[in-house]
């Protein structure tokens, strides 16, 4: 049952702007989904992600995770030092106070990095197959 | 006088996140090296199979897990006493979209979170490809497919094959991290196997059952999803994977 068309739209960002809509394709232009429920599945799968930024991300533990208990207990914490820091180090938004808005902020800004990067790469790499 | 120390003028130390894969000064220079160098080598695989094997239909549900895998990875789950966990999905995005095209999708996350969240380093990135996702993507999903086999075929087999191959793509990863620091001379080897061994056990626990529960919603709301992986995609079309 392959018949989930994949609709050649640019990747929908997790906030509330519409996406813009690209020159018309092979299909029609996309409506609202009547006749195929679900066909735009990416977007609740997107939607899910933006979720798990928005509501789980800031209910994250504290504690270290396994890697960095580690280094703490045995001593090797003090290495955890990077070379060149990220513009978002730390999933923080320099400029933004609140610790929360600021991971959430962050986690959608990367959320829509990697789907760009991926959808971009996919797109260059995968074939249209029969 | 070391690579660090030359390079001290121009570094700028970060303050790490609880959310933390390994930075640069964890491993010395000849062990990241090589490890970029393995990752490299899989990754233009990974390239060159995923543009010969791979359908566009792929292509959203490549986008959708890496947002996914992204955004879970900054949940951390509380494990054992004072300790978090956080989720891979190798295994998850291999089961959907084949290993070649999760390692792609795997990696992408990895470098967005040490490029620009400075969550693990760039010298050492190819040593966190190479722990969380090649062995998950790869490793994992070799595993996967031999338990599908053992447990009467992917469809009955998927969900339990999925969840032990999830845990053991934790525990194989925190393996190579702690062979990557002993050699490092970070820590010493009866230090630190077994302490990331005994926190990761019970990591992968969480991995399997977000692996599981995952792939669940996906077999009940879009079970079509689950035949865009190129040799399924290929076994429905009657023609031979390629």
């Amino acid at each position: 049952m392959a018949e989930s068309q994949a609709t050649p739209e640019p990747a929908a960002e997790p906030k509330p702007d519409p996406a813009s809509e690209p020159a018309p394709s092979a299909e029609p232009a996309p409506k609202p989904d009547r006749g195929r429920p679900g066909r735009r599945w990416w977007v609740a799968g997107i939607a899910i992600a933006a979720l798990v930024v928005v509501v789980l991300a800031p209910l994250a533990s504290s504690d270290p995770d396994g890697l960095q208990r580690v280094a703490i207990d045995q001593g090797f914490i003090g290495q955890a030092q990077n070379f060149i820091s990220g513009l978002l180090a730390g999933y923080a938004i320099p400029g933004i106070d609140d610790p929360r808005l600021s991971k959430i902020l962050s986690g959608l800004l990367g959320v829509a990095i990697v789907l760009g990067v991926m959808y971009v790469l996919g797109r260059v790499l995968a074939r249209r197959r029969a | 006088m070391d690579f660090y120390s030359i390079t001290t003028a121009a570094r700028l130390a970060v303050r790490v996140p609880p959310e933390m894969h390994a930075a640069d000064r964890f491993l010395s220079v000849p062990v990241a090296i090589v490890f970029w160098v393995i990752t490299a080598v899989v990754i233009g695989i990974a390239v060159q199979r995923t543009n010969r094997n791979l359908d566009e239909r792929s292509v959203p549900l490549m986008g959708v897990m890496a947002a996914f895998i992204f955004a879970a990875q900054m949940f951390n789950f509380q494990v054992a006493g004072g300790t978090s966990g956080h989720l891979l999905g190798g295994v998850l995005a291999a089961v959907l979209l084949g290993p070649w095209a999760a390692t792609l999708v795997m990696a992408c996350v990895i470098a967005v979170q040490a490029l620009v969240f400075s969550d693990g380093g760039l010298v050492v990135m190819g040593a966190n490809i190479f722990n969380m996702a090649i062995i998950g993507t790869l490793g994992g999903f070799a595993l996967y497919r031999l338990l599908c086999g053992l447990f009467g075929g992917e469809d009955r087999g998927r969900i339990p094959a999925a969840a032990i191959a999830g845990w053991a793509s934790v525990v194989a990863g925190a393996i190579a991290m702690s062979l990557e620091l002993i050699v490092s001379g970070t820590s010493p080897a009866e230090v630190v196997l077994p302490a990331m061994l005994g926190v990761h056990i019970f990591i992968g626990v969480g991995e399997a059952l977000v692996t599981a529960a995952a792939l669940a919603f996906i077999a009940t709301a879009r079970p079509d999803l689950l035949d865009l992986r190129p040799d399924r995609a290929a076994r429905l079309a009657g023609a031979a994977p390629a």
